[in-house]
């Protein structure tokens, strides 16, 4: 349960950081908050011959809203953002989602960027950028260039960045004004990974008909899921649509079997959660207009 | 750039427990093992070595954080409060007292790191409900008490902590 050898880099500035990652390639790895890299390095999933801590460079941790959306620095903490009432006044699903990830005293380390460079597929914050249609900010020595959510997760634990690349900033859309938000996981022990995980967005007009859907999977696949509600707008959200979604969101994931559950398990929960969850969206909808 | 090339010692000069102190590490030297090799703080306690359990948890500019999640080399310049800064065994704080009071530890592994999430909490929670001491415990394995003396006593200390400020 010891890391094996790894030297260490802990550069100053970004253009340090962005040489020294492009000079290493594949050998260097980024170390933001390490909440889910240390585990891997202290039971040698991971060896790396060099870590590169980016903890030092002060101008990524910052959160600031620009253009609509929450500019979140590579190094600003997931607890950091649970404590901020104007970031989660601005994107309301942090307020349900942070509480989610693992515990405070990891929260108290661990990123917004670095979860979404893990790519793990049952992580909170990849599901989150994907179901509010979010992009990060990716730099190297060779230019920069931004990634949206639905290009950015590849595979289990793969994104789209090149080796030489840094995530400097995600950016996650401000909430529109009638926009209502969910986010609900089955796990085991409150902090353990969820064996599913379902997000969604969703907006009512003045008769109660679904003027905006997003729905998004966690855990299901190989990376979050954004099921397919297009042909709902327009629809009032009655028991029979809702059934019928949660349904699709059921059969549209691919979810794994382990030791944790079976895939059948876990497709009967995001059939349960997603229908549960719209279902609570258009009574508290409901509420709001009476 | 500081760099260190691994397997060489880098010279670690922290606040520890108050304390100006200047220790050597490699890079791969997990702060939890620097904590108690190389500053002889033994109160640290080693359990999972992947974030799991919560012993090890001590404080890095004041916030609760895993310390078998963290690199020695990470804390040069940096506080670091190990449960050592609480109170002594002649004089225990208000915390360590209420946990003697309400008996909320028996084997004694996990409480150096409960004790150090415990401060954090109540220093950021005056009047804190079960359910978010509940929360903050989460990160935390016990398996002697069942966690309701700790939860009690963590409550205790809350109202006392509330009754010398009014």
């Amino acid at each position: 349960m010891k890391p094996a050898r790894f030297d260490y880099y802990l550069p100053s500035t970004l253009e340090e950081a962005l040489a020294k990652l492009s000079e290493l390639g594949s050998e260097g790895k980024v170390l933001a908050g390490g909440q889910s890299l240390v585990p891997m390095l202290n039971m040698r999933i991971a060896q790396p011959a060099a870590l590169i801590d980016i903890n030092g460079l002060v101008e990524l941790d910052a959160v600031a809203c620009e253009n609509g959306a929450l500019r979140v620095g590579a190094t600003v903490r997931q607890s950091t953002l649970e404590r901020s009432d104007a970031a989660l006044g601005q994107v309301p699903l942090l307020a349900q989602a942070l509480p989610l990830i693992g515990h405070w005293q990891t929260r108290n380390r661990g990123t917004l960027c670095g979860s979404l460079a893990h790519a793990d597929p049952s992580a909170e914050l990849p599901l989150l950028l994907a179901v509010l249609d979010g992009s990060v900010e990716v730099h190297s020595s060779r230019g920069a260039r931004t990634i949206a959510a639905r290009d950015l997760f590849v595979s289990f634990f793969t994104t789209s960045l090149e080796a030489d690349e840094l995530i400097v900033a995600a950016y996650v859309p401000v909430a529109p004004a009638r926009r209502c938000y969910a986010f609900d996981e089955v796990a085991q022990r409150h902090g353990d990974f969820a064996l599913v995980s379902v997000a969604c967005a969703a907006e009512f007009d003045e008769q109660g008909a679904l003027a905006y859907l997003t729905l998004a999977l966690g855990g299901a696949s190989e990376v979050p899921l954004v099921v397919e509600t297009a042909d709902a707008l327009g629809r009032h959200a009655d028991r029979e649509l809702i059934a019928a979604l949660a349904e699709r969101a059921s059969v549209a994931c691919d979810p794994p079997s382990d030791h944790h559950a079976s895939a059948a398990f876990r497709r009967q929960l995001v059939r349960t959660l997603t229908g549960r969850m719209l279902t609570a969206l258009l009574r508290r909808e409901e509420a709001a207009a009476t | 750039m500081i760099s260190h090339k691994a397997g060489e010692h880098a010279a670690i000069a922290l606040t520890l427990d108050g304390a100006p102190v200047v220790e050597q590490a490699p890079p791969r030297m997990l702060l939890s093992d620097f904590l108690r090799q190389a500053c002889g703080k033994t109160e640290v306690h080693v359990g999972c070595e992947h974030g799991v359990c919560g012993a090890c948890t001590v404080r890095v500019d004041g916030r609760p954080v895993r310390s078998c999640l963290m690199f020695a080399v990470q804390v040069a310049g940096h506080r670091v409060e190990t449960v050592a800064s609480l109170g002594t065994r002649d004089d225990l704080s208000m915390l360590q007292r209420q946990f003697h009071e309400h008996h909320a530890l028996q084997c004694g592994f996990c409480t150096p790191g409960i004790l150090s999430s415990a401060q954090a909490f109540l220093e950021e929670h005056t009047d804190p409900t079960e359910r978010e001491v509940v929360e903050m415990l989460s990160g935390h394995l016990c398996r002697c008490t069942g966690y309701r003396a700790i939860i009690d006593a963590v409550l205790a200390c809350a109202r006392e902590r509330r009754e010398g400020i009014s």
